[in-house]
């Protein structure tokens, strides 16, 4: 795969084309809004917390391929995990983006998140693939500012 | 001298442009955010260190004269570039940011007080939308914008209306970096001065186009960025009428800006020294004399007249774009093409051009407001330097139609 290839594979094109989890949920516990400072990406999720577990989240915004595929992926992802499961998956899908790119890494482990392996590659995008996560853990904390990806 | 015919020759002084980039040709249309610097810039700055260097305006060796020659001579060939009457009026800063700091900071909190108004534009470039806010915040007085077009133009009707003995200050971008419009200044500043207000302008995309005349604008205050007329960061000039330099307090202290200093009182020195507190970024002064230099000897009106060229074919090419829309279409227009697609996010566009070799900005291009208006989260931007050949605008289109194929 060249590199263009492995940064909008076709799983990324068709959550970018037909988001999952996409609007508003009246109904919800927690809620937090995300910014991209730098390019304008705007993202608001809303979760429905239960005894700690993540029933239901929906988020809306706007942003590229690549924020818009990851909060729809993110999102199908967590559903029905406890807030610790959430956290912890944060926590590998940081790492996956962020690490050096000659880290030797096993996309088998990352299920369906696997398929942003190739952002590490660019740096300029890291920001577009964290930013729905970083707003899910402000969500989930129920940060009344606004999460940047900063 | 014609561009179209020495194009070539052009493009060797500028050695950035044979970088290959991800395996291609670099086509570099980010000149709004940045410009490249030809050969003469470049060895300029390396003379200087292995000839010159040295502190200015402070040593009687021979080596401090001639540092101190070559940043006095690079002030006058920035009065001469923008017809100042005298080096008194032109003070060298970081930037246009700094230098609408500058004029924020010290003239107005001379100047503006409570209830006063400032006036700016909805396609104000951030740098000339936070600093007046803070100064509102600070004094109590407030700011008002004025309305523009579809087509990116400010609506003058509503600028005059805006307009009473209450305004104090106009500041209004020439250019838009993000539309590319170019703003009737002279009719602004004319309009403006009958009210008795003082006008700033933001220069910074106007100066690597074309000519611009402090005498036939008679603006009070003028900024722009060194970086962004191929010359080098950290290099920016503010332009101020003397008359009004003369009542202005300091804007930072220390060495070079004092006569005299005791414990019990300190003198200032005169224009324009007592603006520039502390060693200044002296090699980019002289960089920044030497690309005005270099535009001169080019001619600006040739450059004028080429990158008018550039931005008609790249419209035109642009325009038969399915799904294209450009942002922007004002009457008068200088170097930007600025465009959304319907089906691909500007990030994505970005970043699919990158591979092909074509830097283009993406984003809100610090004109957040501006987004609002054209109800659009960010967009592309190509913007055109005279170093840029009609081929290049030829890979622009055919990248943006793969990027549509695949995103499709």
């Amino acid at each position: 795969m060249t590199e263009i290839q492995q940064l909008y594979q076709e799983v990324i094109l068709d959550h970018n084309k037909n988001p999952r989890n996409f609007g508003e949920l009246p109904s919800c516990t927690n809620h937090a809004e995300g910014k991209n400072p730098l390019c304008g990406d705007h993202i608001d999720i809303s979760l429905l917390i239960e005894n700690d577990v993540i029933t239901d989240l929906k988020f809306s915004g706007s942003g590229c391929a690549i924020s818009k595929a990851s909060a729809s992926i993110m999102t199908s992802e967590v559903k029905n995990k406890s807030i610790l499961e959430a956290k912890e998956l944060f926590e590998q899908f940081h790492d996956l983006v962020t690490c050096a790119k000659d880290k030797e890494i096993d996309l088998d482990k990352f299920g369906k998140l696997a398929v942003f392996g190739g952002v590490r590659e660019f740096p300029a995008r890291v920001k577009c693939a964290s930013l729905a996560w970083h707003t899910l853990i402000s969500a989930i904390d129920n940060k009344n500012e606004i999460a940047i990806t900063e | 001298m014609s561009i179209l015919q020495n194009i070539n020759e052009i493009r060797n002084d500028f050695p950035i442009l044979s970088e290959q980039i991800h395996g291609r040709d670099l086509v570099y249309l980010d000149n709004a955010a940045s410009t490249h610097k030809p050969l003469q810039v470049i060895n300029s700055i390396s003379n200087h260190y292995e000839h010159n260097n040295s502190n200015i305006h402070r040593g009687v060796h021979l080596l401090s004269q001639r540092a101190t020659e070559n940043y006095e001579n690079a002030r006058e060939k920035v009065r001469n570039f923008l017809n100042a009457k005298s080096t008194q009026e032109i003070i060298f800063t970081r930037g246009a940011t700094e230098s609408i700091n500058l004029i924020a900071s010290s003239w107005g909190r001379k100047n503006i007080n409570a209830g006063d108004e400032i006036l700016i534009s909805t396609m104000e470039h951030h740098a000339n939308i936070v600093p007046w806010q803070l100064l509102c915040q600070e004094k109590g007085a407030i700011l008002k914008i004025t309305a523009i077009n579809d087509d990116g133009e400010i609506i003058f009707e509503e600028f005059e209306k805006l307009l009473s003995e209450k305004t104090k200050l106009v500041s209004i971008v020439h250019v838009s970096n993000t539309l590319g419009t170019v703003n009737p200044i002279e009719k602004i500043i004319e309009k403006a001065h009958s009210f008795g207000a003082k006008v700033l302008i933001d220069g910074a995309q106007s100066v690597p186009h074309f000519k611009v005349d402090m005498q036939k604008c008679n603006c009070d205050f003028f900024v722009f960025s060194g970086h962004k007329l191929y010359a080098p960061s950290g290099i920016g000039v503010l332009y101020t009428k003397k008359v009004i330099l003369e009542s202005m307090p300091p804007y930072q202290s220390g060495g070079d800006m004092i006569l005299s200093v005791s414990f019990e009182k300190t003198t200032f020195n005169e224009l324009p020294f007592k603006f520039e507190a502390g060693t200044p970024n002296i090699e980019g002064a002289i960089g920044l004399g030497f690309a005005i230099d270099y535009i001169t000897n080019l001619g600006l009106e040739n450059i004028k007249k080429y990158e008018d060229e550039l931005l008609k074919y790249g419209t035109e090419k642009l325009s038969q774009i399915n799904d294209l829309r450009i942002i922007g279409t004002a009457k008068e227009k200088a170097g930007v093409i600025s465009f959304v697609l319907d089906s691909v996010h500007p990030h994505d566009v970005g970043t699919m051009l990158d591979l092909d070799g074509i830097a283009i900005r993406t984003g809100h291009h610090c004109t957040e407001p501006l987004m609002k208006r054209f109800k659009v989260p960010a967009t592309s931007r190509a913007s055109f330097a005279f170093y840029n050949s009609f081929q290049e605008i030829d890979k622009l289109t055919e990248s943006i139609q793969k990027v549509i194929k695949m995103f499709g």
